[in-house]
This record gives C-alpha cells, structure tokens and sequence, in this order.
C-alpha cells in the first residue's frame, strides 16, 4: 500500500487537477514553493496510510490514544498535588500555571503528532534502512516525519487543549482583542519552533547516530520546564531558552504578556510578540541542518 | 554449573548495553537536564513549604537526582527487556525457547539484572555527579548507608523485573500487549515516586501507594540512601521490597507455567 500511496505522490509532475494553476517553477522561490507543496503532499499521503492501518485496530486504538492522553496528564497530576501543598509557585497561581502548561502542551502535542516519529532517524541511519527512503521518489524529509504516524498522539493535543481551555476560564485576565489573538498564534508557533528542534535534532543523528536522547532532552524536557514558571529556574538557564534555543517564544514570552507580568530577565515587552518570526528563523536554520545532514550522510552498507 | 550459565547471562546483558557509547552519553545528558529542570520546581516547592513530606530541601533535591540515576535501571520510562519477550510470544518464536534447557524466568532475570547493572553505572553514576556539583545535595557520608542503598536498588531491580515479567506474560492471552505494557509503565510512574515522593502524595493516596511494590522500585531506595530507615526500620525496609520481589517472582513462575500449558503458541 505504501508504494502505491507513494507512486502516485511520487508522479514526478504533480499533475494538478483541472482548473488550477500549476506552479510556476521558474524562479527560486516558485521552485522552492513547488518542493515544499510536493512535501505536503508525501506527507499527507504516507500520514493517510498509516492513520488507516492504525484504524484496522480500533479497540487498539483508542486504548493506546487514550493511554496518551493519562501518561501526559499524570504531568499535571503532579502540578495539582503540588498544589495541595502550596497555593502559589513562583509566584504564580494553578490557574496560571495550567496556563502555561496548557500552551506548551498543546502547542509540543501538535509537533509531537506531526513529526514525532523522526527520532527513529539514528536507528535507520544504523541499520541502513534509510537508504530505502533515499531511493524512493519522494521528499526524504517528508518520508521519515510522516514514518509511522501515531494518531494516538492526539491525546497529548487534547490534554493539552483542555487544561488551557481550564486554564483561560479560570485565570484573572482582562482579556483583549490583541491577547485573544496572540494565544492561537503562539500555538502555531510555538508547535513551528518544536518542530524545527525535532528536524535540528533528526538532521544531528545523521552524525551520531544513536543520540535521540539528546534532541529528547530540548523537546521533552523543555516542554516540561515551559510548565513552570519562568520565576522558578535560574537566570542562566532562562537566558538559554530564551538566546540559545529559543522555546522561551513557545509559551513563556506570550503567556507573560497576557497574564500582564514582566520577564525575569527584563526583556522589553514588545519581545513577547516576536514568536512568529522567530519560529520562520528557527524552521529556515533547522532546514539548512537538514539538508546539510542529509549530504553528509554515508550509508553504512550493509 | 547453572549459576555460572545465568553469570554469563547477566554479563551479556551488561556488555549489550554497554555497546552503545553514544546513546549512553546521550541519555546521561538527557538525565541531567530532567534533574536540573525538576530541582529547580522542587526549590520553589519546598522554599512555600519547608520539609514538605517530611524532607529537607536538601533531601529533596537528592531525591530528584537518585530518580535521575535510577529511571534506567528500575526501567520507569518502559521499553525494557519486556518489548523483546512479547515480541517473541507474538511472533511464536517463544516455543523455542520453552524447549531450551534454561529456565525461562531466570534467564530474562539474568539478562535484565546484567542490563541494570550497566545503567546504574553508566546512566545513574553522571547525572548524580552533575546534581551534587550544583546543587547541595544531603548525601550520607557513611559507608553503611551505601552498603544498604545498593543492597536496596537491587532488590528494587528484581521487583521491577518482576512486575514487567507479568506484564510480558500478559501477551500470551492478549496477543497485542502495547496496552498493557503503557498501563504499566504509567502506574510504575506514578506510583514509584518518580514524579512526587510518595510521601508527599496526600491522605489514603499515600499510604496506599507506599504500599504497593512500586513504591519498592524508588521510593524505598531513595528513603534508604536519605537515611530514613535506620537499624530495624532498615531491616523492615529491604524486608518490604524483598517480600514484594518474591511474591512477584512466584507469581511470573506460576503465570509461566501455565502460559506454557494451556495456550496455544502463534504463528509457525
């Protein structure tokens, strides 16, 4: 089934249904528009045939979907016990860190579905497999995101998504067009820069090989921390996610702006806008490391 | 004779995992950030309410990093030896080894206990380093202590074999044991203090989960090292895990035995 869903997203020219315009491929950006939609559309296809064998096992299925939604949860579980103890952390009520962890979570879900699967680049890379994508007429990058495609991973996404939707009713907000506005904004693209450390890290294995867990530790791990409160770490680890990997733009530096308090680190307040282009600068360099990754890579014959 | 077969076992186990270098580094960078990121939630947890369960922030602390140190070992995170096992139940290549003249059981022990071995090692000894480099950590100076906490992370380590040889047996009726398997590595979360020392959990909670053999993976090796068993309270401690890690052990063989009788083996 795959390499007919293949063959046909492979067709060399898209063939374009009646009545639209093909792209034009003359100029970079035209050629650049024309890989990117022939990506989408690998994608989509490989996403469609692995969402239909997931549903062959429906019991299967919504018990592992719903065995997602407990295991992400049990995070905030945690949280609430915490809370049973204490009415603030750092300085921050539970509405306000449900809050923070609603966004992160739904925005790292979002990434999670979409591209959760290019951790198993190192092992490809190991065991050859990879070599297989490489052959295939269709986008590489493409292949390996859309490669086993969990729908189970909705239920991170849903979680998420309700602990904010907890979280908005409950937090002490004068809320404004321009904070309505900026939370399904920094959703997007929050889950853009998580997605451009998922591709960042997928593109280092092609040198190291087994290292997922270090690509783990940025996208599960900051994931966590943006739970938190930016009040609780110290200055040196928050002037890293917010100068070095940039996840501060996924949750903290929005969600500072509606909940109406000040950084820690006394960034001017117009830095809480800057997700958007700071998630195009994040995906256009994880591109390069990508594509840069993948010339290096050597197969490992066997 | 046997022992020597199950101590080679052990050291195959040990030497498989030590192979990969790379992902051992990995992990241990991974480890380290999780402990940085958990001690500074705790700091602000225990800086609201000091000796919140009856721990320093001190104690704390040491609590998230031998957390750290032991998620490999005790397998909290799941995807240990049992993947392997049910694999080979659903596949039906189990028949074949029901016919090997090692004993199913301890040879998944073995293997698993050689496994842990390298993790506590390779995985538990850095990220513990890290953590009391920046962090003040209240760890006992006294040698004693340590003999007991190792004594007590093995035995911890057979209860967490133990646990995950039932859940692999499992696949015998159910074919398809991912279910199973996440709800068990869920509950082995919650309920081994990793995510919140159980004696932080609130009421009847508590006491219930520090009751049940989870709470033998991390709670009492880390109760252990924090020096909050001593003398007979120690004793009862190792008591309660060693207790736990035989039932369990019995119960995988009794599960074993009949898995082996009654049920039709797959594919072929």
């Amino acid at each position: 089934m795959a390499e007919t869903a293949l063959a046909r997203a492979a067709g060399a020219e898209p063939a374009g249904t009646p009545g639209q315009e093909r792209p034009p491929a003359r100029t970079a950006l035209g050629r650049a528009a024309r890989g990117a939609a022939e990506s989408l559309r690998a994608y989509r296809l490989i996403v469609a045939m692995w969402v239909r064998s997931t549903m062959a096992y429906r019991a299967s299925f919504v018990m592992t979907a719903l065995g997602n939604f407990a295991a992400t949860g049990l995070d905030f579980v945690t949280i609430m016990m915490m809370f049973s103890h204490i009415t603030v952390l750092g300085g921050f009520t539970l509405p306000e860190v449900a809050f923070l962890y609603g966004t992160t979570s739904t925005a790292f879900g979002l990434t999670d579905l979409a591209l959760g699967s290019m951790d198993r680049l190192g092992r490809r890379v190991r065991d050859g497999t990879l070599d297989t994508l490489l052959l295939r007429p269709a986008p590489v990058l493409a292949q390996v995101a859309a490669d086993r495609f969990a729908l189970r991973r909705l239920g991170r996404v849903v979680q998420g998504l309700l602990v904010l939707g907890w979280a908005v009713a409950r937090v002490d907000v004068a809320w404004t067009p321009l904070k309505v506005l900026l939370l399904p904004v920094s959703l997007v693209s929050g889950a853009a820069i998580f997605g451009a450390v998922f591709v960042a890290g997928a593109a280092f294995q092609f040198r190291a090989g087994d290292a997922s867990e270090v690509q783990s530790s940025v996208t599960y791990g900051g994931n966590t921390m943006l739970q938190y409160p930016p009040t609780v770490f110290s200055k040196e680890l928050v002037r890293g996610v917010v100068f070095v990997v940039p996840l501060a733009f996924v949750n903290w530096l929005p969600a500072l702006y509606v909940l109406g308090r000040p950084d820690p680190l006394g960034l001017p307040r117009w830095v809480d806008f800057l997700s958007p282009p700071v998630a195009l600068v994040c995906c256009a360099l994880a591109g390069a490391a990508w594509r840069a990754g993948l010339r290096s890579y050597r197969s490992t014959g066997s | 004779m046997r022992d020597g077969f199950y101590a080679a076992v052990a050291a195959r186990g040990f030497r498989r995992y030590a192979t990969y270098r790379t992902a051992t580094a990995a992990g241990v960078f991974t480890n380290t950030v999780f402990g940085f990121i958990i001690s500074y939630s705790y700091i602000a947890l225990w800086d609201q309410r000091p000796h919140l369960g009856g721990y320093s922030q001190g104690q704390a602390l040491t609590f998230v990093w031998v957390g750290q140190a032991l998620l490999m070992t005790m397998v909290l995170m799941g995807g240990g030896f049992e993947d392997e096992l049910m694999e080979r139940i659903r596949s039906g290549d189990i028949a074949v080894d029901l016919y090997r003249p090692a004993d199913l059981q301890a040879w998944w022990l073995a293997a698993d206990l050689g496994r842990a071995g390298f993790h506590l090692l390779g995985r538990g000894v850095a990220p513990m380093v890290c953590g009391a480099l920046v962090f003040d950590l209240a760890l006992p100076a006294d040698p004693l202590t340590w003999l007991l906490f190792t004594v007590s992370v093995a035995l911890g380590a057979v209860v967490s074999f133990g646990l995950r040889f039932l859940v692999a047996l499992a696949s015998f009726w159910l074919l398809d044991g991912a279910g199973v398997s996440q709800m068990a590595w869920l509950l082995g979360l919650f309920f081994s203090g990793m995510l919140l020392p159980l004696s932080v959990f609130p009421g009847a909670l508590g006491e219930i989960a520090r009751a049940l053999p989870w709470a033998a993976v991390l709670q009492v090796p880390a109760d252990v090292l924090l020096g909050r068993h001593r003398g007979a309270g120690a004793a009862g401690a190792l008591g309660f895990q060693a207790a736990w890690a035989l039932a369990l052990l019995a119960a995988g063989r009794a599960l074993q035995s009949v898995a082996a009788r009654r049920v039709v083996v797959q594919g072929g």
